[in-house]
């Protein structure tokens, strides 16, 4: 790789030691992808927050870089194994709380702004067209580089934060034009609509998308689509098949762009939907836990619950995961006093992906294909796919 | 014999080398406790890669296997260091924050288990006693 002087300095650890270290892991990225040189990024997002995920070994490494080293570009986290506020009231332990606030404070030492969110796009980490970015958490790459049109390659978390430090990462992958053309033609002969039958396209298309060995699909037939849909197929397709980056005909903004394949490699119909929707939904499951905001629920998601909940009681566990900042606007709104009044609760800051709550419930209904891949997986939760309306259907029955 | 192939991160370790043609996810796969592989049906399953020159194919698996690299060296669980046919980020990444020194790009048929070998991460070279 071509570096400056400046970067040639900081692998040689005349910056510290905190820089060398990233300079190590951006170079040697660098090095087995062929990139030619360092690209400067303007925003990084960094995964690898929940002390679940951690451990006391990840922590160590974080206090260690954070001992001298100090972010260039506007930084922030994905969403940590609790809510930091309300935490006890939603069951976490106390020993977990305590190591949790230990990795975000090595974060926030570093200058990274903790607002612990997988929807750092609804919440000031906005990028614009063609940024370059260094991001982890899957469907938050898969939303900049196909819905905004950023570029960004799926970091980790030591290579996302060593971007942070750097303010640069190597050039290479979703970063070049070349790696950005539509691969697979999709073509929808159905209507979707709402999250959760995003989320199933998403599944449909992932799953495909490892059949053949491609990431990149170009998909036609979709009418529109809201910001909420599309951070529901973000993660869903991110999720299932491994993608960074898709174009939707006059949805994406860089649908026109690349070169596209002209010839349809396969079709979605309605019968694909409701089949792969079945697939969602587990055998005999007693609901006893229901989750909306996976990814993070927007203001716009909080406010139809909060009028879908109007007058109502809720009678199981019910938990809307999502940003903090955006908590505090339904706070602002109103929407909270509603929510939590009819007896839902907000987990702010964290998620039922990486909160630690395998165990202590038998079967997840959520509006989310992504959410019941690690429901099943991770917490070996019985899970059920449904709409918005639905969900609370089941939550206040 | 010396192998040519790719340095992936610095420093020389010498030790008794371990080689399987399976590929390793450090996170769920390996014990950093012990150092023991505990993937089930994996071909070192139950065997100790703690001070070994460990020999695999590619790294797979999730990104948080960097993390239990770096847990094992700190626990001194880790292997003294890593040859690879292919590096992947995981395995990468994992040896440039654990400082442990790694090669890649080598035809790993060459190294059988038990051989003393020699790995240089600084040239990227691996030389088999």
């Amino acid at each position: 790789m071509k570096l400056t002087p400046e970067e040639q300095e900081m692998l040689d650890g005349k910056h510290g030691k905190a820089a060398q270290k990233s300079m190590e892991i951006l170079t040697t990225l660098g090095d087995i992808f062929d990139a030619e040189d360092m690209v400067e990024v303007t925003g990084v997002q960094i995964a690898g927050v929940s002390y679940a995920n951690l451990g006391e070994a990840g922590l160590e490494w974080l206090s260690e870089m954070a001992e001298d080293g100090k972010v260039r570009v506007l930084t922030t986290l994905n969403p940590a194994g609790m809510d930091r506020e309300n935490w006890q009231a939603l069951g976490i332990d106390e020993d977990f709380a305590k190591n949790q606030n230990r990795a975000i404070d090595a974060f926030a030492k570093m200058g990274i702004i903790t607002t612990c969110s997988c929807t750092p796009y609804l919440i000031g980490n906005a990028p614009h067209f063609g940024q370059h970015l260094a991001w982890a958490e899957s469907s938050a790459v898969c939303y900049s580089n196909s819905v905004i049109g950023a570029r960004t390659n799926r970091e980790g978390g030591p290579s996302a934060l060593a971007s942070a430090l750097m303010g640069k990462t190597p050039r290479y992958g979703y970063h070049l034009n070349e790696n950005r053309h539509g691969q697979v033609l999709v073509k929808i002969n159905a209507p979707i609509r709402g999250t959760d039958e995003f989320g199933v396209l998403g599944k449909i298309i992932g799953d495909k998308l490892v059949e053949l060995g491609k990431k990149i699909p170009y998909i036609t037939g979709i009418a529109s689509a809201t910001v909420e849909e599309l951070k529901s197929f973000c993660a869903s397709v991110a999720t299932y098949g491994g993608t960074a980056l898709f174009h939707m005909e006059t949805i994406t903004p860089e649908y026109n762009t690349y070169s596209k394949p002209t010839e349809i490699s396969f079709e979605i119909n309605q019968d694909d939907l409701d089949r792969t929707r079945n697939q969602l939904v587990d055998e005999e499951i007693e609901v006893d836990f229901v989750s909306i905001g996976c990814p993070h629920a927007s203001i716009h998601e909080i406010a139809k619950i909060a009028s879908l909940l109007e007058g109502k009681e809720v009678k199981k566990e019910f938990w809307i995961t999502t940003a903090r900042p955006t908590k505090k606007i339904a706070d602002e709104a109103g929407y909270s006093k509603v929510i939590e009044g009819a007896g839902a609760k907000f987990a702010a800051d964290t998620c039922c992906v990486v909160a630690p709550i395998k165990g202590r419930f038998k079967g997840i209904m959520v509006d989310s294909a992504k959410a019941c891949y690690y429901g099943r997986a991770k917490n070996k939760f019985k899970v059920k796919i449904g709409t918005i309306e639905e969900c609370i259907q089941e939550a206040i029955k | 014999m010396k192998l040519e192939g790719r340095k992936i991160y610095k420093g020389t370790a010498e030790g008794e080398a371990i080689v399987t043609k399976d590929g390793i996810s450090f996170y769920g796969g390996v014990d950093p406790d012990n150092g023991e592989v505990v993937e089930v049906g994996h071909e070192l399953e139950g065997q100790s890669i703690t001070g070994k020159v460990l020999v695999f194919p590619t790294g797979k698996g999730s990104t948080v296997g960097s993390y239990t690299m770096y847990r094992m060296k700190k626990s001194n669980t880790a292997p003294a260091a890593i040859v690879n046919k292919q590096i992947d980020t995981i395995v990468a990444v994992g040896c440039i924050i654990s400082e442990i020194p790694c090669v890649d790009k080598i035809d790993i048929e060459n190294i059988k288990t038990g051989q003393q070998v020699v790995v240089n991460g600084s040239d990227g070279i691996v030389e088999v006693k």
